[in-house]
């Protein structure tokens, strides 16, 4: 217990260490003062041609991006579809049928990383190095490049332009998230992590049987997928895996990496907008909430399951689909921060969590990936809450609402308001599609509520962008592959093209110098409604459903009740 | 059009090199030549024979060993590839159970376990199944409930193979950082080396 509270405290000091530097470099990175790889960054944007040299309003950024992602999507399908064609696939693996390979090609352009396969089972070196980790870096760097637009945005003064997304996603990628994932895969290897090229390792155990062990290039991909909150590991448990994630310090690293951009962009936005204590607000905002979340998983996996008591030595806590190098604390501070930042690795089954525990993981999913969330989106998704709270403050006190100086007009806050369909659309309507096609029942494992709560986590997850799972969900049928990819696409380009749109109207806005009459966005006040205005929006629209799921599920336990 | 499609197709077809082979190939070759062993697997070799991997949990079931946590592993059934039969420790196919916390079949398969070790309470790592099915560790007190069988069964006393125990169990990382727990395929290597 008492090792519990001071790892929790080493984690989020270390955190902030991080964060903090961090986001002055990604600042100073997005602002071209970073130079180190200047030739290699001059010869990318000169082959990319005049399209890379000139300002993009939000339009032709918007459309660079959607260019470039459909241009990845299309790729890695053909890669995953004709991967017994290409080289590299010693297994000899067969081609991913059409939904596993739109589905999973989906998964890593949208950053979401959902795996509807098993990857040491299904696919081959060359699908995971060229096809998957590509994606990993370049899905990042687009939603890196977007907070970048964004920034630039809110602290133009009656601009048009975002900046220029090829420039963008070069830095991002050159700087930031090629550098820091090969520091991170040296120290996995180090820690016991395999980088091969060969499929497995044989062995004869002690008792004599043969062990065919799996092994890959398994540090580098999980290096990126850390950092770039990806989340698709190179096995199939992901980062339970022993060699996904060897030991303590390995775990409390990788925790660390699924945080560190998504919290140090909250240090970069105050330094791009020219007034920290902006940022400062909104990482108060996102810690908080990351706080209580990860109390209310930890405290219900350390209680444990009801139906155990008397079973097993009282204390150990729910250790069902959970590895004895993390314990409690270590799986239940990963499971916080891999839904909070939409990374969407897992160290431990989310599916075999206790009710309550397993509900606030998905709750910090609905909340629509908002408390630190994914690189560069994660930031831009609480953005657009911003301009709803100041929006609400401005009802209240019967003003025009501002932010930054602009004025928050119909237009902006018709385009926040619009995403706020995106998560009920994506997890409640596909989820009640799926129970009235009936193809809900066929995939569920668990019997009674539990059974609910699979569909509900798959969808959210998928419209979250998260990826991670309760796995004994079956997603891998022609159905939820297919409205798992939609669900995937409008949780992603859903956010992304109105916070775009609304940079590029705030952008071209008079910055008005704040007056006595100005509601000062970077104080406590503020950051209390910003919390408000999330857990009421997040509580109005799942609260019935996580009823009928989780909830019911945890009064069930308590009468001792199983399905 | 081809102003925007020109950047996508070359900064896709550069970046994949870059980091889709560049970056992969770069650290597999630091990794091979610095660290060969983890990078590898980290085999255990024991008389020129690999009896398997450090990290990597092993199916033990003779009284004579100490056991290792539920594995919800499976694998291809001998008799029809098609089907899947249980196979603990199956290291070519990682996976949990996914049973919810509500499930019959995990109420039952954890009180069939608990007496199987001769009623409860015990401890909860020995009779849950890990989330990889391949998990190479147990706590320190699943290790002790098992001491005195596998004395027994070698006909060693208690002691010396409680002391084994307390010699093969790692503390937590820096007094602090996970949980305190005993590697069973170090334990029984251990184990077999003091009866031969």
């Amino acid at each position: 217990m008492d090792a519990d509270l001071l790892s929790f405290a080493l984690f989020a000091a270390l955190l902030v260490a991080i964060a903090v530097p961090l986001g002055a470099y990604m600042a100073a990175t997005f602002a071209g003062e970073v130079r180190f790889l200047a030739p290699v960054e001059r010869a990318l944007i000169s082959a990319a041609g005049p399209a890379a040299r000139s300002e993009q309003r939000w339009t032709s950024y918007a459309l660079a991006l959607l260019a470039f992602n459909a241009a990845g999507f299309t790729v890695l399908f053909l890669i995953l579809v004709f991967q017994d064609w290409l080289p590299l696939n010693p297994q000899g693996f067969a081609g991913l049928s059409a939904p596993l390979a739109f589905n999973s090609a989906l998964s890593f352009v949208t950053n979401t990383n959902w795996q509807s396969y098993g990857g040491e089972t299904t696919l081959s070196n060359f699908s995971q190095m060229v096809g998957l980790t590509t994606q990993n870096f370049v899905s990042a760097a687009s939603g890196m490049a977007v907070a970048a637009a964004v920034a630039r945005g809110l602290a133009a003064r009656q601009g048009r332009s975002l900046g220029n997304f090829w420039v963008d996603l070069t830095r991002s990628t050159l700087y930031i998230l090629l550098p820091g994932a090969l520091l991170l895969a040296l120290f996995f290897v180090l820690s016991g992590m395999p980088q091969t090229l060969a499929a497995s390792l044989d062995a004869t155990t002690l008792e004599g049987a043969r062990q065919t062990i799996a092994l890959g290039p398994v540090a580098s991909q999980v290096a990126i997928k850390q950092l770039g909150t990806n989340g698709g590991g190179f096995f199939n448990v992901n980062s339970a895996h022993p060699f996904e994630n060897p030991t303590a310090l390995s775990n409390l690293v990788s925790t660390l990496a699924i945080l560190a951009i998504p919290a140090a962009f909250c240090f970069t936005y105050g330094r791009m907008v020219g007034d920290r204590r902006q940022g400062r607000a909104l990482f108060a905002a996102m810690a908080l909430l990351f706080v209580l979340g990860f109390a209310a998983i930890y405290a219900a996996e350390q209680a444990g399951n009801p139906l155990q008591a008397g079973l097993v030595e009282a204390g150990a806590g729910n250790m069902e689909g959970k590895e004895v190098r993390f314990g409690i604390l270590g799986s239940t501070l990963w499971a916080a921060a891999t839904t909070a930042a939409s990374n969407g690795s897992v160290n431990a089954m989310h599916d075999s969590f206790t009710p309550l525990g397993g509900l606030v993981a998905m709750l910090n999913i609905q909340l629509g990936e908002v408390v630190f969330g994914g690189v560069g989106v994660g930031l831009t998704g609480m953005l657009l809450f911003v301009i709803l709270a100041v929006f609400l403050a401005g009802l209240m006190v019967g003003r025009t609402p501002e932010y930054l100086g602009k004025k928050i007009e119909a237009r902006e806050v018709k385009l926040a308001a619009l995403t706020l369909f995106i998560m009920p659309l994506g997890v409640l309507v596909f989820a009640a599609l799926a129970i009235a096609a009936g193809t809900a029942q066929t995939s569920v494992q668990d019997a009674g509520p539990h059974g609910l709560s699979e569909l509900l986590y798959a969808y959210s997850s998928a419209t979250g962008n998260n990826g991670s799972a309760f796995a004994g969900f079956s997603a891998n049928t022609a159905w939820h592959d297919t409205f798992l990819g939609i669900a995937m696409m409008l949780g992603r380009f859903g956010y992304i093209i109105p916070i775009l749109a609304i940079a590029g109207s705030l952008a071209a806005k008079r910055t008005a110098p704040p007056t006595a009459g100005t509601f000062p966005t970077h104080g406590p006040l503020f950051v209390a409604l910003l919390i408000a205005t999330i857990l009421i929006i997040g509580a109005l629209t799942f609260l019935p459903v996580l009823a009928l799921g989780p909830l019911a599920e945890h009064v069930s336990l308590l009468a001792g009740r199983t399905f | 059009m081809i102003s925007t499609l020109r950047p996508a197709l070359v900064l896709l077809a550069l970046f994949t090199a870059l980091t889709g082979l560049a970056y992969p190939l770069a650290v597999t070759g630091l990794a091979q030549l610095a660290l060969p062993e983890a990078a590898n697997g980290s085999p255990v070799v024991v008389g020129g024979r690999v009896v398997g991997s450090s990290l990597i949990g092993q199916s033990f079931t003779s009284k004579r060993y100490f056991h290792g946590r539920p594995s919800a592993t499976t694998g291809a059934d001998p008799a029809d590839p098609a089907k899947s039969i249980e196979d603990p420790y199956n290291a070519a196919s990682s996976t949990g159970s996914n049973l919810g916390p509500s499930s019959a079949a995990l109420a039952e398969a954890v009180k069939a376990r608990v007496a199987a070790l001769g009623g409860g309470p015990v401890p909860a790592d020995l009779v849950t199944a890990s989330a990889s099915g391949l998990d190479p560790d147990i706590s320190p007190a699943a290790a002790a409930l098992q001491v005195s069988r596998v004395a027994s069964a070698r006909g060693l006393p208690e002691d010396e193979v409680r002391a084994l125990v307390n010699g093969s169990t790692m503390g937590r990382r820096f007094g602090l950082l996970g949980e305190p727990r005993v590697n069973v395929l170090a334990l029984n290597l251990a184990l077999d080396a003091l009866n031969r």
